[in-house]
């Protein structure tokens, strides 16, 4: 199977549609017209080498450069069903953030417990009854693969975790409030091998149940794990597909070369 | 050099040994059991009593009214200043608070006598123009600058991605303040909470001028009582022959100070310390 | 439609949220405008207070029983000389210090007690260290109740001031700069003297001012050590004296008695007669712009020093 960018468009359901985006630190361009969908209960992994936009391209989907001063964005990012462009000034950031959550590279999970690290995203929306945070909560850290290793400690500290069941933690934290669209940006890059296949084998399986956009800059973990796959460079999306032909058989010169390790 | 690095040990080893030596003097005539339990202190009177508990009480009573007042308002202060306040305010307001800090505290005693307790007496009539309400919230006042800026700095300390993680969540600022910075940065909060009141339970001019010099067992704030630091002042404005036991007592009620303040200071340190190992 | 009414009842929901946020940084900001607002009204009322008071003659008379007569000239010469006593002492002592536990001290016990030890005698309180003084300096000593034993009271208290504040401005001098001087063949003594010190001399300043901002209004240690309160002369000036007596020596000021501004301030706002209270705040506002003007000139040092790093 081989799909361009139209293609995917065309053939199967989309979460969201990235039209024309451009984003600015201050002066300085970081993103220059970034066109791409992203398939509905799938996994799209952006690769590239550092540097190249992938992070700030990720971090526009739940406007976390709206918590930093003179930062701004063009162009549209629509979320389906309902046709939002997200990163409208019109639409409140909160909103955004509550249908999409984040995974971030290093895991931070607050200074709570665990059972209400999971909660918190709950509870920020007012969610007060015991029994239903009870039930959202195991089944966040089920999702998670976590709960039989901390079922019987949930009242514990998160920080006495290892670091891979506290980055687990915080993919529980992501799925409690039911994102529509998990962002992962690098998951995996402070952690060791082991916690690392198991982050991988769970983003898989996450995909049943949700969209994900996974930020990585190992190219063997988005051949593992990704459907569709983005290379971008200096702020440009170079290339877009699925996953086996981007791979093996790329359409552009400087994907290859990144691919095939000759640069990056 | 190393003379002079060391000096700071042998200040401290001074102040122990210049205290301990007076207040043996002094303890060599009164009993410590009547010291730390008698509640009547006149030193100066032809029947001298000498229990520290009321000089105990009034600092105490002073410093909790300075902490009511500074507490809510220089943690609201810290808040507002870490988590909302545009980069822009945070840079002006910030050097204002050290200066607000600066401002010696004779002057903040003239405020409590001449200012705040006659305001106060406009609505509390039976308010004696020396009372440890004036003092104690001027206190207050005059600390907020230290609470707000120490917690703040203890809030600022937490990293960036607390922040990020809450707000991808879809916290508001208030609920990401409340909720997992102001924890993150508890053990920094409470220890500026803790110094607070050590300078609170060291503040001397305030309290010589505006609370009264009568020492009065008492933790009703409206009433007028001495504390320590002002019993000391008042002794040595009058003119105490050296070796006397007037002389040496206000030897002993710094020690009693010096203890309080060091314990608040080793508390304050610890729960700083803690706070920076986690960060 | 299902999403269309979440998406609505989501909407509702950050609405009131967020309302909680405005009135939070609402009262956030009515806090800091009651603290500031508070302290400013606080000060134009010294101003108001003190106002008739301040001309030329309150600043060349000599304090007086007699209110609409008196004036701080004692008082301020009192604290012009009290602080150099302090800042000759507290100021090599303080830099000294601070060099050695930057740059020379040895990992130890010895030096971590050393270091406890400054962070704590930040925290005693003033009127102890005035304890101090009067049990050592004043009987022990014998220096008596004198500018000297003043200064030398202050200088102690404002040395962990110095100290910190060196230490921090010489920490900003990165590795490299050292280690570039090292690697020309440089020694520790002359790193520092060539380097060390002339890169960190605005931090050092900056701390020295505050310290010595701190200095001009503490009131406590000084009343403690018997400042006297009426004092109707000035120190003798050396080298001059009646003819026929022997000359004053050079230092004989050192062992005047004397009396410094903020005790003037104390002992007007304790007279029981109104007129002295205007006296008393004439006098918080000469204490208070010497403080400020200090302090602002610090801030504004480091602000600077801050925008010129280059490193």
């Amino acid at each position: 199977m081989e799909l361009s960018e139209a293609q995917v468009k065309a053939a199967v359901p989309l979460k969201a549609e990235v039209n024309d985006l451009n984003f600015y630190y201050g002066k300085v361009q970081a993103l220059k017209s970034i066109n791409m969908p992203i398939a509905e209960k799938q996994v799209t992994a952006l690769i590239g080498p550092s540097g190249c936009g992938k992070s700030t391209f990720l971090r526009c989907f739940n406007r976390m450069h709206d918590l930093y001063p003179n930062n701004r964005y063009e162009g549209e990012i629509v979320l389906h069903p309902d046709n939002t462009n997200i990163i409208s000034r019109k639409v409140d950031p909160m909103e955004v953030r509550m249908r999409i959550s984040m995974v971030f590279q290093k895991p931070n999970p607050f200074p709570k417990s665990i059972y209400e690290n999971v909660a918190y995203g709950l509870r920020v929306r007012g969610m007060r009854n015991k029994r239903d945070l009870d039930a959202k909560v195991e089944e966040a850290l089920r999702g998670a693969a976590l709960w039989n290793e901390v079922k019987d400690r949930l009242k514990d500290m998160a920080f006495n975790l290892s670091g891979g069941q506290q980055q687990r933690l915080c993919i529980a934290r992501a799925l409690a409030i039911d994102p529509e669209l998990v962002l992962f940006d690098e998951p995996t890059s402070a952690l060791d091998p082991i916690a690392t296949a198991s982050i991988e084998e769970l983003v898989t399986e996450l995909k049943e149940k949700v969209t994900i956009l996974i930020v990585t800059h190992n190219m063997q973990q988005a051949a593992r794990v990704s459907v569709y796959t983005a290379y971008m460079y200096i702020g440009n999306l170079i290339e877009f597909g699925d996953t086996t032909s981007v791979f093996t058989n790329p359409k552009r010169k400087e994907t290859e070369d990144y691919i095939t390790g000759r640069f990056g | 050099m190393f003379l002079a690095a060391f000096s700071a040990v042998a200040i401290t080893l001074a102040i122990v040994f210049i205290l301990f030596y007076e207040s043996l003097a002094f303890f060599e005539h009164v009993s410590i059991f009547e010291f730390l339990t008698s509640t009547q202190w006149s030193p100066l009177f032809e029947n001298p009593q000498y229990g520290i508990l009321p000089l105990v009480a009034g600092t105490l009573v002073t410093s909790a009214v300075a902490l009511l007042v500074a507490v809510p308002i220089g943690s609201i202060i810290a808040i507002y200043l870490s988590e909302f306040a545009p980069h822009k305010v945070r840079e002006v307001v910030k050097p204002f608070l050290e200066l607000l800090a600066s401002v010696p505290t004779v002057v903040f005693g003239y405020f409590a006598l001449m200012v705040v307790t006659p305001m106060l007496q406009t609505f509390m009539p039976e308010l004696p123009g020396f009372n440890m309400l004036g003092p104690g919230i001027v206190i207050g006042i005059m600390i907020i600058p230290y609470i707000a800026s120490l917690s703040e700095d203890a809030m600022r300390a937490v990293p960036m991605a607390m922040r990020e993680g809450s707000y991808a969540m879809g916290a508001t600022r208030f609920q990401t303040a409340v909720r997992v910075i102001s924890p993150a940065a508890i053990s920094g909060i409470i220890a500026a909470y803790i110094l607070a009141m050590s300078r609170a339970i060291g503040e001397t001019m305030v309290v010589a001028i505006a609370a009264g010099q009568q020492p009065n067992f008492t933790f009703n704030p409206t009433e007028a009582a001495a504390t320590i630091t002002a019993y000391i002042v008042q002794v040595a404005m009058g003119d105490l022959p050296h070796g006397s036991i007037g002389y040496q007592s206000i030897f002993a009620a710094g020690l009693v100070l010096f203890l309080m303040t060091l314990a608040f200071n080793i508390l304050g340190h610890m729960a700083r310390q803690r706070f920076r190992e986690v960060y | 439609m299902q999403e269309q009414k979440d998406i609505k009842r989501l909407r509702a929901l950050i609405k009131r949220l967020k309302f909680n946020d405005y009135v939070f940084s609402l009262v956030g900001l009515i806090c800091m405008m009651v603290a500031v607002v508070t302290l400013l009204g606080l000060f134009t009322d010294l101003l108001i207070d003190g106002m008739a008071r301040l001309n030329y003659d309150f600043f060349t008379s000599f304090p007086s029983r007699r209110a609409a007569q008196a004036g701080i000239l004692s008082a301020w010469v009192g604290s012009v000389l009290v602080l150099s006593v302090t800042a000759f002492v507290a100021v090599p002592m303080g830099v000294a210090a601070a060099i050695y536990l930057e740059e020379y001290a040895p990992k130890n016990l010895l030096t971590a007690i050393i270091e406890i030890n400054v962070s704590n005698l930040a925290g005693v309180p003033s009127i102890i260290y005035g304890l101090l003084a009067l049990g050592l300096f004043v009987y022990q000593l014998d220096l008596g109740q004198s500018i000297l034993t003043a200064g030398l009271t202050l200088a102690l208290l404002i040395l962990p001031i110095v100290i910190v504040a060196t230490r921090e401005s010489l920490r900003t001098i990165p590795r490299e700069i050292r280690e570039a001087a090292y690697a020309l063949g440089a020694t520790r003594w002359q790193v520092i003297s060539d380097h060390v010190i002339p890169y960190s001399k605005g931090g050092i300043l900056t701390g020295v001012i505050i310290g010595m901002a701190r200095a001009i209004g503490e009131t406590a240690p000084i009343i403690t050590i018997g400042a006297l309160t009426f004092i109707a002369f000035l120190p003798p000036i050396p080298f001059t004296g009646d003819p026929g007596e022997p000359a004053v020596g050079m230092f004989d000021w050192l062992f005047s008695p004397f009396t410094v501004l903020p005790i003037q301030m104390f002992n007007w706002t304790s007279r029981p007669e109104a007129a002295f209270l205007i006296n008393a705040a004439a006098t918080g506002v000469v204490i208070i712009v010497m403080t400020l003007a200090m302090n602002a000139l610090a801030i504004y040092l480091r602000y600077k020093i801050r925008k010129n790093i280059k490193w």
